[in-house]
């Protein structure tokens, strides 16, 4: 039950930091009610400012201090009289049903040890053949969640590769949310220790906004993309923990500008790990895998903690 | 299109909150770094909204500006892209405002008959 509006729904999930105080209700229908509770207290400071000419100084301050109880009609049947004209106030995050999948995701993985890591690029970056290469070499067992808008092609690349996968057709979707990962996590059943990849949806924009639950978030940009692709397509650059800068054997034919593009990356994403890969050739596979592995470490040390 | 599924959830939201009463009003927050495009939000809402206790509510987009703040100076300044530097140091900024997506309010013709 939530202690501070003492609404009777028992999957109130409390989160801490700067939305202290904002909480969600799992409605019996499933309903995600995100709202929070302010306890204003006010204290009003008046400096008044005298025009003219005094030749004294006077200080005075009022120190008001306002109690507003302010109560939010969250419809259940509690509203303050003020609110006759019918405004209910919500505060509902929009993809608070999306981030809450997202979160039993996340907890479904984590006590599997199970490393989840969201692929994404533009179409044609060499998500799929990066994965048929690390299905090799990764070193531990690697199943795989494909999503495109249409046809099975990915899936069975991967399949012939060695792994299990399963495709999820977005139709006109544009990108994969978290509960068809649920789905795609039940599906799949991967061994608990393992690597899941999410091959995401190919495109820059819209895959950047749905939390998955993953464990993290690899951006691949190739070479033959241009150097500006982060500054064009910020959202998905941001949000990267890792950006893998992907054909690098391509260099040598291109004029592709490493340096500003690694500088638009930082600019971007000043957090996040860059690699540099070729998988036709397997160089930087071996540093890929020691960071797959690093991320495991950490979930290992979180599920002790 | 991410923004028909965004609106769909606005809907929802609204709907489910309203306990079958007509809503006559939604107000949301968009802000201007949060990757959603407030002009096809309102594209879409009309359609969305179609054969629920929204249809023909009015929606209101509160667009929240881009603001930043400095990891280490601390110094804040106004964003328009989801990243920047410091004036002043040159570090980069956090984005401290303008990524919120959310239904803030709505307007129902009677909450005191309301219930979920």
């Amino acid at each position: 039950m939530c202690v501070t509006c003492g609404c009777s729904s028992d999957d109130v999930r409390i989160s801490g930091g700067a939305h202290a105080g904002e909480h969600e209700h799992v409605l019996p229908d499933g309903t995600v009610v995100r709202h929070a509770h302010h306890e204003h207290a006010h204290a009003h400071s008046h400096d008044h400012a005298h025009s003219g000419d005094h030749d004294h100084d006077h200080d005075h301050d009022h120190d008001h201090s306002h109690g507003h109880g302010h109560g939010h009609g969250h419809g259940h049947g509690e509203e303050p009289a003020d609110r006759g004209r019918g405004i209910v106030e919500l505060e509902a995050e929009i993809l608070a049903k999306n981030d809450l999948t997202a979160a039993q995701n996340r907890g479904w993985l984590g006590v599997r040890g199970i490393v989840c890591v969201n692929l994404m690029s533009a179409p044609g970056a060499g998500k799929t053949t990066l994965l048929a290469r690390l299905i090799r070499e990764a070193g531990v067992p690697v199943s795989v969640i494909e999503g495109d808008q249409e046809t099975e092609n990915d899936a069975r690349r991967i399949r012939e590769a060695g792994a299990p996968a399963i495709q999820i057709n977005t139709g006109k979707g544009c990108h994969l949310e978290a509960n068809m990962i649920a789905t795609g996590l039940r599906e799949l059943a991967p061994k608990p220790g393992s690597l899941v990849v999410v091959e995401n949806v190919g495109n820059l924009v819209c895959p950047a906004l749905f939390d998955l639950g993953e464990t993290a978030r690899v951006v691949i940009l190739s070479v033959t993309e241009g150097e500006d692709k982060p500054l064009k397509y910020p959202h998905m650059f941001r949000v990267a923990d890792l950006v893998l800068l992907s054909k690098v054997d391509l260099l040598p034919h291109l004029a592709f500008d490493k340096a500003a593009c690694i500088a638009n990356v930082r600019k971007v994403a000043p957090r996040a790990q860059i690699l540099e890969l070729s998988a036709t050739t397997g160089a930087g596979m071996t540093a890929l895998v020691a960071w797959l592995t690093s991320l495991r470490t950490r979930l290992e040390a979180d599920r002790t903690a | 299109m991410h923004e028909l599924g965004i609106t769909r959830s606005i809907v929802a939201i609204a709907a489910e909150s309203a306990g079958g009463l007509r809503v006559k009003r939604v107000i949301v927050a968009i802000g201007e770094l949060s990757g959603i495009d407030a002009d096809a939000v309102r594209f879409c809402f009309d359609i969305c909204a179609k054969g629920t206790v929204v249809e023909s509510a009015k929606l209101e987009i509160e667009r929240v500006p881009g603001r930043g703040r400095c990891a280490a100076c601390e110094l804040e300044a106004a964003l328009t892209t989801p990243y920047g530097a410091c004036a002043a140091c040159n570090a980069p900024l956090r984005v401290i405002g303008g990524e919120e997506l959310k239904v803030k309010a709505m307007e129902v013709d009677d909450v005191r008959d309301m219930r979920v």
